[in-house]
């Protein structure tokens, strides 16, 4: 507890920065406290991740699951050579990329610096 | 010993892969002397002095993970199977956007040098450490051997060598520098087999490419020209649909429990770098397994599946005859010195991640208590740094011609079940408690080998009986959700306030980091 009032006085939220955080809190009409506004912010990345392994969950599996259950639609042929399942197993590494990105881009707009206004690093 | 001499001169001892051999072996030799120059301390020995930078530890990944099954395994399933072998090119991709989402950036945040830091953070230390370290070698050794016993036949085909002396120089090479290289020595070593497996593999693709026009469709064309559409539909190997399931969890979950993986991101300077860093490992991978396709098909067409059998039954030759057709012997000893870079990279982190379990978290955290001098500790490391290399060359040989590719699935499947629930749970859940992430871990570990054992896997495929008791080939189906729900049942029946209490502080670090780093 000490370590926390000691961080949070040395290092005080700049401005902007501060706005940056306070904008990841949602329906909130105070500026609520340094506690309340990590806390928002670790709802928000724990929901942002979850979403996003069940985006690939969902991707991968729902290949496997074509694999099993729809042979002939993954035999059928988009253009001659590319089979609708050649391309499906494309798409799901293509999709792996997506979304990573995603999440890079989400990080580095908003996590991070929502987190320097809180005295992150 | 080649079967068709006509086709190939793989099995002979040849000057020019003998020759790329020693290259590399030099070349990773002298950086490991550079690196043992920079590695006094047990930072810079288990976490490279957290210097690397997210692309060079991007690509350190790629290195860690890519092993030769990935490269020689695929390529030849595809070869042979056709379409079937891609679901394994994409199964094994899955599991990096997990580790970005999920784990990378709080466990950069949470811990110093192992995955097992992060889970003993708020709990009783001895209990999780005996728990994770335990899990740790599980998982390290269960790898080593599958890599061992691979390495053996892959060098013993494409050198000459002999399968004990084979094992042997692997053994050695890795020992080498891990010993005196550490971290620093290893994400080199990494570096420069990602880089050179994956330069490999394009200019293998583009040659394939080139007798097509350019054209991967054509080349899938003329592969089911000749050996029918059913190439490129799902076949047999995927005869049940819950199979496929439960080595698809295995791999997803199991890639963000694997040790050796974990311990990478605290080589890098913040959590940023550790993000970045598997944004990069993930492209990287992801383009070498769309690669796999083109070679795999390419070696269908170009070399045929009769001939690729006929030279190894598992078809794990496909893309050294490939390279052979298509760039002569020359080409053949660089694809052939590739393999061996990609051996040892992956067998150097293995190796580094088990000693690390070892010394820091059974000897310095649980025997000394936490409190070891740096020079203690350094000590400890190295001893079970040559500890576990003998080891390994010893089990290496004594799994000589014993089917081991399934080792390296139940390595996965332990590091799912046994590693990542825990895991999950001490960094996302507030109520987990020191008996809960110990029953969890330990549960997962015992509960997939045992139902590995009673696995056709092991019951029809290696021992030969008619019927197994348990259905499927990987238990990661059952040992997951068991895991998970043991961790939170005994945690509910056992809470720790103190555990609790410390969630906050947990949390607090998890987003912002180690103040005293």
């Amino acid at each position: 507890m000490a370590s926390r009032r000691k961080r949070a006085g040395v290092r005080p939220a700049a401005g902007t920065a501060a706005r940056a955080a306070h904008a990841t809190v949602r329906g909130s009409g105070e500026p609520p406290d340094h506690e309340q506004r990590l806390r928002a912010l670790a709802r928000e990345r724990t929901r942002v991740g979850l979403a996003l392994t069940a985006a690939v969950f969902v991707t991968y599996f729902g290949f496997i699951g074509a694999v099993a259950y729809a042979r002939e639609a993954l035999g059928a042929l988009v253009v001659p050579g590319l089979s609708v399942g050649i391309l499906a197993g494309a798409l799901v590494i293509v999709a792996s990329w997506l979304l990573t990105w995603v999440y890079v881009r989400w990080a580095n707009d908003r996590y991070d610096p929502a987190l320097r206004a809180l005295g992150g690093r | 010993m080649p079967v068709n001499e006509a086709v190939t001169t793989i099995g002979q001892p040849s000057a020019i892969a003998m020759g790329f051999f020693f290259l590399f072996i030099s070349i990773t030799l002298g950086i490991t002397y550079w690196a043992a120059r920079r590695t006094s301390t047990t930072e810079q020995f288990y976490a490279a002095g957290r210097s690397i930078t997210a692309a060079q530890n991007g690509f350190a990944l790629a290195g860690d993970y890519m092993s030769a099954a990935s490269f020689l395994g695929i390529a030849g399933l595809v070869s042979t199977t056709g379409f079937d072998g891609l679901i394994y090119s994409t199964g094994w991709l899955v599991g990096w956007p997990v580790v970005l989402f999920l784990i990378a950036e709080p466990l950069r945040n949470l811990g110093r040098y192992t995955f097992s830091d992060v889970v003993a953070l708020r709990f009783r230390q001895t209990p999780v450490r005996i728990a994770a370290a335990t899990g740790t070698l599980a998982t390290v050794v269960l790898y080593l051997i599958a890599q061992m016993v691979g390495a053996g036949g892959l060098i013993k085909l494409m050198f000459g060598l002999s399968y004990e002396q084979a094992v042997v120089v692997v053994g050695c090479a890795m020992i080498a520098y891990v010993l005196f290289g550490g971290m620093i020595a290893t994400t080199w070593v990494q570096i420069v087999k990602a880089v050179l497996l994956l330069a490999g593999a394009a200019i293998l693709a583009l040659m394939v490419l080139m007798r097509f026009g350019m054209s991967p469709t054509a080349l899938f064309a003329a592969a089911a020209e000749r050996y029918g559409a059913g190439v490129l539909a799902p076949g047999k190997l995927v005869s049940s649909p819950l199979d496929a399931l439960s080595l698809g969890l295995a791999l997803m979950f199991g890639t963000a429990g694997l040790p050796h993986i974990l311990m990478r991101f605290y080589t890098v300077p913040d959590a940023r770098a550790a993000r970045t860093s598997v944004f990069y490992a993930t492209g990287l991978i992801g383009l070498f397994y769309l690669m796999t396709f083109i070679l795999g098909f390419g070696a269908m067409v170009l070399v045929g599946p009769d001939t690729i059998r006929a030279v190894d039954a598992g078809g794990n030759m496909a893309a050294p005859l490939l390279a052979e057709l298509l760039g002569g012997t020359p080409f053949l000893g660089f694809i052939a010195a590739v393999a061996f870079a990609t051996i040892l990279a992956v067998v150097a982190g293995l190796t580094l991640s088990g000693a690390a379990a070892l010394s820091h978290d059974l000897w310095v955290s649980v025997v000394r208590g936490g409190h070891a001098e740096s020079g203690e500790q350094l000590a400890v490391a190295r001893l079970a740094t040559i500890g576990l290399g003998v080891v390994a060359i010893a089990l290496g040989i004594t799994f000589k011609g014993q089917n081991v590719a399934f080792m390296v699935s139940l390595a996965f499947a332990i590091a799912a079940s046994g590693n990542f629930p825990a895991l999950v749970l001490s960094i996302f859940w507030s109520r987990c408690s020191t008996a809960g992430a110990v029953s969890s871990m330990v549960f997962g570990t015992l509960a997939t080998l045992v139902l590995i054992v009673v696995s056709p896997t092991v019951q029809v495929d290696l021992l030969g009986n008619a019927s197994a008791w348990f259905p499927l080939k990987n238990p990661a189906l059952v040992t997951i959700p068991l895991s998970f729900a043991v961790g939170v049942i005994v945690s509910l029946a056992s809470p720790e306030r103190g555990a609790a209490e410390r969630f906050a502080v947990l949390e607090r670090r998890l987003h912002l980091g180690a103040a005293d780093e």
